[in-house]
């Protein structure tokens, strides 16, 4: 090998780290996903609001404009409603005594022994706090799944589903474009009601207002089929001349695929259950995904289609999905480790700091500078020097 | 195209053409033959329920491989026979467009989109990412490219919906109704883009339309559908100069006696000075007591608002509008999409509360005012007119009708059976006509007696028949001292029925006036008679044909 000055290697634009572009949608989702399994691992506090921090953080450097992006706030809402209807149940409803640390005193309504519960009564500190940890490791969980959401929407990343998987792909397109035709149509049809002069209340009026939805909804699917059909959905440019062999292949394939993903879904449930035996985890996951990459492999290849403009896959992208997966990994370290630092031996107790597993969530921070930034849309009528350089510079 | 029909010239071949669905006693089409060459712009007219749709959908084969029936005889386009191929295997030959641009989106964004049907074609990457490029310089859509289809406005969607289909260069465009959800400029827009498509790349375009004074002066020509099942085929003067469906200026040349009739404004207008030197002698429609009914003072004030605000979060549909509308008197509100239009109406029946400033209905507010009562103030027939339908049968829709409005059971039937004699009661409201069941809607709404009438868009989809019916309606109704007010993009309805227009745009009123005054002057909204003969300020071919006939009789006697 002969030596070379630096200065010679010319990286690609999309190798770059702060070269302006979308970053890959599945990049985003497989850091996500590495967050969400270390949260699903502890419920201690400490690392749990690490990952929410880590999470809110990323998502306010990198989001985008797009409408989705704006889901974070309802995921943020929707886990804090979380942790209050897990603290008010487990306050008011809980079956024995909590602890020692009586905080206030509710009126106890007396319900039959016999039950096994109690409602109201003595509120103690133990009972809330115990509450509210277990409340937010659902919560983190959510908002690992809104941060992902915000920032490679769910329906761009429906655009790489697999050739093989592509019917099932489409399908949750649609369902997506759907569900809030759905709620307009209902909401219009609910204006008409009104329009004639009934009630838009009671059983009899939902009657009324599903009817014509579902009929608007039907005959715009058989519309949409009709559109699809036209523009050459479905037709496979392989394999046509042999409908014998096509039917085998296509057996095939689907097989492989089922087979592979119940594997990665049992290996899943071992690496991140804990209580199952090693041998179910990690073997299960690999031998799952390499069947079920290779059904789709093969599926892929019968389809013919091609893509348009797909997202690269370079330098940025490993590295945000790696530091997702290396935050999930540091915390599987943790478990078998020092388990102990990651559950709380009483509510009350300072929680402990688990040092690898917190290494391993700041570590997730990375994407927000290692991301591209988002292109901002230029107008094609302004001429790029009518720009200010130093503007552009702080821009 | 070699194959075992290579031997075909035409673009599209129909020989013998018949389609018949099982549920129906008469055959759609029988008998079709016609041949359609490359490069030609055809233009499919006849009333609704003829066999517009069919007919275009035989050409990429969606009749019969998608919606069944029976088809006899046989179509072949560009070589291809489609008793053999379905649809998608004509994909890259006939680029079919439906009648609803939104409801045949795959995506939910425009590159995304445009190159839909490319990628199951199976096109390579490189050649997909340069002609989607070129569809949207060719389109005029590179300011939208990486926007949602949500956000387009009308006529951008349907650019999208023909681009999607363009990039998979078909060599025919079929087109059901492009332009009939569109504002007038927006369907120019389309329109020129059409054109331009077959000047250009010598792409084949047929597509049907209602609105013929749009389209018919593009047109290389026309087939007509005269509702027996035939198709009469011929160029678009002489096939419209004896259909019982034509545009204005072709109404016009009928009372003008020229024939040829011209298909355009600015032919017909070659042909005008001696008719508007004739109809500047005679003086204004208004003296001649043949315009639409002038304003009645002293009227009743039905609805009036003053300042009236309305937004939806950060965006102002209404800023600061103040109108009123008088019992007995037909106002039409223009506007491009988006204007605020829906939004006034809605306002004006309480589906929306003011932001800012006030309206009144009856001297109440309508935001605050019962569904029981609010019926019998004000009525709206909305955009969908089947909204306001849920029952299985005429007859039900009827009775449900009289309980709604709390009024003598059988009040809506009798209102339907005058506005639109002899349907049956059977009949499912899914299986009348567009113009049926904006009729049946409109009963509905008018059983509780209100007042005020408010409709929005009435003619979306209705045929010439239909419409004119509809004008009768509008103007026994105002007779009988209902106050109407109608949101449109009908130019030439608003020329027939209006007495007064109101012009929305960003929000705020920019012209109120008589209809004459405010019409005539603009480019826009000018009916097409009113451009042939300006500056004289007739409106409709009616107008011009009582003027001359009282005329003859003064001259006469």
């Amino acid at each position: 090998m002969s030596p070379r000055s630096p200065r010679s290697v010319v990286l690609p634009a999309r190798h770059r780290i702060g070269f302006p572009r979308t970053l890959h949608p599945a990049a985003w989702w497989v850091w996500a996903l590495g967050l969400a399994a270390a949260a699903s691992r502890t419920t201690n506090p400490v690392p749990l609001l690490a990952i929410l921090v880590v999470g809110a953080f990323v998502v306010a450097a990198r989001r985008s404009t797009a409408p989705w992006a704006a889901s974070y706030s309802a995921f943020l809402k929707l886990a804090l409603l979380v942790i209050v209807i897990r603290i008010v149940f487990q306050a008011l409803l809980s079956t024995a005594s909590q602890g020692p640390t009586v905080l206030f005193t509710l009126p106890l309504l007396p319900l039959p022994a016999s039950s096994g519960l109690k409602l109201g009564g003595a509120i103690t500190l133990e009972a809330v706090l115990s509450a509210t940890y277990a409340g937010l490791q659902l919560a983190v969980l959510l908002c690992c799944v809104g941060a992902a959401n915000a920032l490679g929407s769910a329906r761009r990343l429906l655009r790489y589903v697999p050739g093989a998987l592509y019917e099932v792909g489409v399908a949750c397109v649609i369902a997506l474009t759907f569900a809030p035709q759905l709620v307009t149509d209902a909401s219009r049809v609910r204006a008409a009601q009104r329009l004639r002069g009934r009630s838009t209340r009671g059983p009899a009026s939902l009657r009324r207002l599903a009817m014509p939805v579902l009929e608007g909804a039907l005959e715009r699917s058989v519309e949409l089929a009709a559109a699809m059909d036209s523009r050459g959905y479905g037709r496979t440019t392989s394999g046509a001349g042999n409908p014998g062999r096509a039917r085998a292949a296509r057996r095939v394939t689907g097989g492989l695929v089922l087979a592979g993903l119940l594997g990665v879904a049992i290996g899943v449930y071992g690496l991140l259950d804990g209580t199952a035996s090693a041998w179910l985890g990690l073997p299960l996951l690999v031998t799952g995904a390499v069947l079920a990459g290779l059904g789709m492999h093969l599926g892929g290849r019968r389809t013919g289609r091609t893509r348009y403009r797909p997202d690269p896959w370079a330098l940025p992208e490993w590295l945000v999905a790696g530091s997702g997966v290396l935050a999930g990994a540091a915390m599987q370290f943790e478990v078998a480790l020092d388990p102990a630092s990651l559950s709380l031996a009483s509510a009350t107790a300072v929680p402990p700091v688990p040092l690898l597993a917190c290494a391993g969530i700041v570590l997730a921070l990375l994407p927000a500078f290692v991301a591209p930034p988002l292109p901002v849309a230029t107008r094609p009528a302004a001429p790029a020097d009518a720009i200010d350089p130093a503007y552009r510079a702080v821009a | 195209m070699t194959g075992p029909n290579a031997d075909t010239t035409a673009m599209i071949s129909m020989r013998g053409l018949g389609v018949r669905f099982a549920e129906m006693a008469a055959p759609v089409l029988a008998g079709v033959d016609v041949e359609i060459p490359e490069g030609e712009l055809v233009l499919v007219v006849g009333r609704t329920g003829t066999g517009k749709t069919t007919l275009l959908r035989t050409i990429n084969g969606l009749v019969p491989h998608f919606s069944g029936g029976t088809v006899s005889g046989r179509v072949v386009v560009a070589g291809r026979d489609t008793r053999t191929h379905p649809p998608r295997e004509l994909a890259d030959v006939v680029g079919f467009v439906g009648q609803d641009p939104v409801s045949g989106f795959v995506t939910d964004h425009v590159e995304d989109e445009l190159a839909y049907a490319m990628e199951s074609l199976g096109v390579p990457a490189d050649v997909m990412r340069r002609r989607v490029e070129e569809t949207l310089d060719l389109l005029g859509l590179v300011d939208v490219r990486d926007r949602p289809l949500a956000d387009l406005s009308g006529g951008q969607q349907q650019r999208v919906a023909i681009g999607s289909v363009l990039t998979a260069h078909p060599r025919i465009l079929v087109l059901d109704e492009p332009t009939s959800a569109l504002d007038p400029l927006a369907a120019e827009e389309v329109l020129a883009t059409l054109q331009r498509l077959v000047h250009d790349l010598g792409l084949t375009v047929v597509l049907a339309e209602h609105r013929l004074e749009r389209v018919v002066q593009y047109a290389d020509r026309v087939l007509l559908l005269p509702g027996d099942g035939r198709v009469v085929d011929g160029v678009p003067s002489e096939v419209l100069s004896r259909s019982p469906i034509v545009p204005p200026v072709v109404e016009l040349a009928r009372v003008a006696g020229w024939d040829p009739p011209p298909l355009s404004v600015r032919d017909a207008r070659r042909r005008a000075p001696a008719l508007r030197r004739r109809l500047a002698a005679l003086g204004s429609p208004a003296a001649q007591g043949s315009g639409p009914e002038a304003r009645r003072t002293g009227a009743a004030v039905l609805a009036r608002t003053a300042h009236l605000a309305v937004s939806y979060g950060r965006v102002t549909a209404l800023a600061g509008v103040s109108v009123s509308v008088s019992a007995g008197e037909v106002v039409a509100l223009m506007g491009r999409n988006g204007a605020g239009k829906s939004t006034l109406l809605h306002t004006l029946v309480g589906l929306r509360a003011p932001s800012g400033g006030t309206v009144e209905v009856g001297g109440q507010q309508p935001a605050r005012m019962r569904p029981v009562d609010l019926v019998r103030s004000v009525g709206l027939v909305p955009q969908v007119p089947t909204d306001l339908l849920y029952a299985s049968s005429v007859r039900e829709e009827c009775a449900t009708a009289d309980t709604d409005a709390r009024v003598e059971p059988g009040t809506t039937a009798a209102l339907f059976e005058r506005l639109c004699p002899a349907i049956p009661a059977g009949r499912h409201p899914r299986d009348l006509s567009e113009g049926q069941r904006l009729t049946l809607a409109l009963a509905v709404v008018l059983a509780a007696g209100p007042p005020l009438l408010l409709l929005d868009e009435p003619t979306r989809g209705l045929d010439y028949t239909a419409k004119r019916r509809l004008v009768e309606i509008l103007r026994d109704l105002a007779e009988g001292d209902h106050g109407i007010l109608l949101a449109t993009h009908d130019v030439e309805l608003v020329a027939e029925v209006a007495d007064r227009v109101l012009v929305l745009a960003d929000g705020e009123v920019v012209a109120d006036g008589p209809t004459a005054e405010v019409v005539v002057s603009s480019p826009a909204f000018a009916p097409q008679t009113a451009k042939v003969l300006a500056p004289e300020p007739w409106l409709t071919p009616g107008q011009v044909a009582a003027a001359l006939e009282t005329a003859e009789e003064a001259v006469s006697s």
